[in-house]
């Protein structure tokens, strides 16, 4: 195709800055660079960049992208679900309650929870299709009920909150691994023997390499973030995501199955809520009823962060994965940098309302709107 | 030459309200055949059974010489009758060669998955938008940013590019300014041309009047018959959709300006 034919005058020269300004992920590449300035410039000595300082914000940050992802692609599909949060709790309860309370092999429990939380999810999004209720007050209302049964549950079964005892009840179970195991141990133990990381010099681990391996928590998070980047950009059925939440009936009209596309979105958002939570309750070794408080948004904080409008139809998931990584580092390091961590929540709300700014002036940048 | 689609005393009634009325049309191969009336005259009605949003009470429709019956709007569009609503079915947001494939993305295999194969949808999208005199700034330009002309032609090339044999526009001169409209106008011209049967629904006997092979005026749910270019004069279509009667007095205090 020529450029020089196609040339014509009623259309202007786009600079680069304002092609590069209506990339979604824009936002979340200068986040990211801004605020690895500034921790290297402020907390560079504070242990953030040695390798237990890494892995510490690099774990925080995998959490956020897993359940961003889902968020992510749900928002671009035009629809929230703030049940996020109160999924994670409640999926780690189920994994305590089958897999320590009943006894059942772990990866039974896995499967039977993964098998409610998508159901669960699909739930979610049938009322909103056929109710055409906003997404916000169904999910809300699952807020509310999820987060009662995890609490409910437990208390009737065990009477506390709190199940431990599924580390060993997970020993030797072949599923269990995929979620709480540790990866690349030996290249690990390598580079602490060569000096490149730090060793333990005392206790009963010592000569053991302070990062001993990477969780597989990290590895979720790599490839749900590749997976839905790809299936967004690059499939068919990202070009419906797309489609369904820009403007459903437009897209009823050109035959794309809007409503097929929500419901899909909303278990794919509770398939990754579930991640998150069998992988917490692997590492922590016990299911509590209050975990995953505020999840849900944080995930719309990451998402939108990472450039997506809230209003449907725009967004990125490397955007996405770049807002939660920004989340992670910000949340840790101000740890690091010995700042009082209540300032934390301050940062979020500022950086929040920036980018919502931000976004709906890039958004008129593409549409044209005045 | 045989009519692409035949339909004939088309009637369409919503419960005690008889929107149609006994509606008969000819439409042929390669000609623009425009369809005028007044607000209310049943024109909305008459094209979405025609692309099968509704089932007629009564009536026929032939299709290429057999006689039809559409479930819904997706076997129409599949036998080859395609309609551009008003509102155009095109999502500001996204790119015009993603507009233009939506719900019918190309698939590329590779390593056994299918991904949607952008190179070829960009490459097609910036041909046919040419063809119809539209230059992009490139494939992935947002739809928002082009003119309510430019959008309607999209429509028009998305709708010709997927086979479209009889292809219905609702009013789509009906929200644009005088440039936008003559280019509308001459993609109009540019379909007719490639042999397919364009249906244009206006109440504006002007357009009508600037592309227009045949003419067939709807009055409260009825045909009143349908005129050869030529052969009928502006203001007599003009008389025939309002009703005749009243028109005659306005346009005498407004002098002809309607």
């Amino acid at each position: 195709m020529s450029d020089a034919a196609i040339n014509d005058e009623r259309i202007k020269e786009m600079s680069p800055l304002r092609r590069a300004l209506i990339r979604p992920e824009l936002g979340g590449m200068v986040g990211t660079v801004a605020v690895f300035t500034f921790f290297l410039l402020f907390a560079f000595d504070s242990g953030m960049f040695n390798a237990q300082g890494v892995m510490n914000w690099s774990v925080v940050s995998a959490q956020f992208m897993i359940i961003a992802v889902g968020a992510c692609l749900l928002m671009i599909a035009g629809e929230f679900d703030l049940s996020v949060g109160s999924m994670i709790g409640f999926a780690g309860m189920m994994i305590a309650i089958f897999g320590v309370t009943l006894g059942w092999p772990m990866w039974l429990a896995i499967v039977t929870t993964f098998a409610i939380c998508i159901a669960f999810g699909a739930l979610n999004g049938y009322i909103v299709v056929r109710t055409g209720l906003p997404s916000f007050i169904v999910t809300l209302a699952t807020l509310f009920i999820l987060r009662g049964f995890t609490i409910f549950i437990p208390q009737t079964a065990e009477r506390k909150t709190i199940i431990g005892g599924i580390r060993e009840a997970a020993e030797g179970d072949w599923l269990a691994p995929l979620f709480g195991a540790k990866i690349g141990g030996p290249i690990f133990q390598w580079l602490g023997d060569m000096g490149v990381i730090g060793v333990f010099t005392r206790g009963n681990r010592a000569g053991e390499p302070v990062v001993d391996g990477i969780p597989m928590l990290m590895i979720w998070a790599i490839a749900l973030v590749i997976f839905g980047h790809v299936l967004l950009t690059r499939t068919r059925f990202g070009n419906w995501i797309f489609a369904a939440g820009g403007d459903a009936q437009a897209a009823r009209y050109t035959g794309v199955p809007v409503d097929r596309v929500k419901i899909q979105m909303f278990m794919f958002t509770a398939f990754c809520a579930t991640v998150f939570a069998v992988c917490q309750v692997m590492e922590f070794g016990s299911a509590g009823a209050d975990r995953g408080l505020l999840k849900e948004f944080e995930a719309i904080i990451a998402v939108v962060i990472g450039g997506a409008l809230l209003t449907g139809g725009y967004g990125s998931v490397i955007g996405a994965a770049l807002g939660a990584l920004i989340f992670g580092v910000v949340q840790q390091g101000l740890f690091f940098a010995n700042v009082e961590s209540s300032l934390f929540r301050v940062f979020l709300g500022v950086i929040l309302l920036l980018a919502v700014i931000l976004n709906t002036y890039i958004r008129r940048l593409i549409t044209g709107e005045r | 030459m045989e009519p692409i689609i035949r339909m004939t005393n088309i009637e369409k009634h919503f419960g005690s309200v008889i929107a149609l009325a006994g509606v008969t049309v000819e439409i042929f191969p390669g000609e623009c055949h425009c369809l005028l009336g007044d607000n209310g005259a049943g024109k909305s009605t008459f094209i979405k059974t025609m692309s099968g949003v509704h089932k007629p009470t009564a009536g026929e429709i032939i299709f290429e010489g057999q006689p039809l019956q559409f479930a819904d709007p997706r076997d129409a569009i599949s036998a080859g009758i395609a309609t551009v609503y008003q509102d155009l079915a095109m999502i500001p947001l996204m790119s015009v060669s993603r507009n233009f494939f939506m719900g019918n993305e190309p698939i590329r295999k590779r390593a056994g998955l299918r991904f949607f194969d952008h190179d070829y949808a960009n490459e097609v999208t910036m041909t046919e938008m040419r063809k119809m005199g539209i230059n992009l700034r490139g494939p992935d330009q947002a739809v928002g940013t082009l003119s309510g002309g430019e959008r309607q032609t999209v429509a028009i090339a998305r709708a010709v590019h997927f086979g479209a044999k009889v292809l219905i526009l609702d009013e789509p001169t009906s929200a644009l300014g005088v440039r936008q409209t003559a280019n509308v106008l001459a993609t109009v011209d540019k379909v007719r041309k490639q042999g397919i049967a364009v249906v244009f629904i206006t109440h504006n006997v002007r357009h009508a009047m600037a592309v227009g092979d045949r003419f067939t005026v709807l009055n409260r749910g009825k045909t009143l018959g349908t005129a050869v270019r030529g052969e009928i004069t502006p203001e007599e279509l003009q008389d025939m959709m309002a009703g005749g009667q009243e028109m005659a007095t306005l346009e005498g205090s407004l002098g002809g300006t309607v």
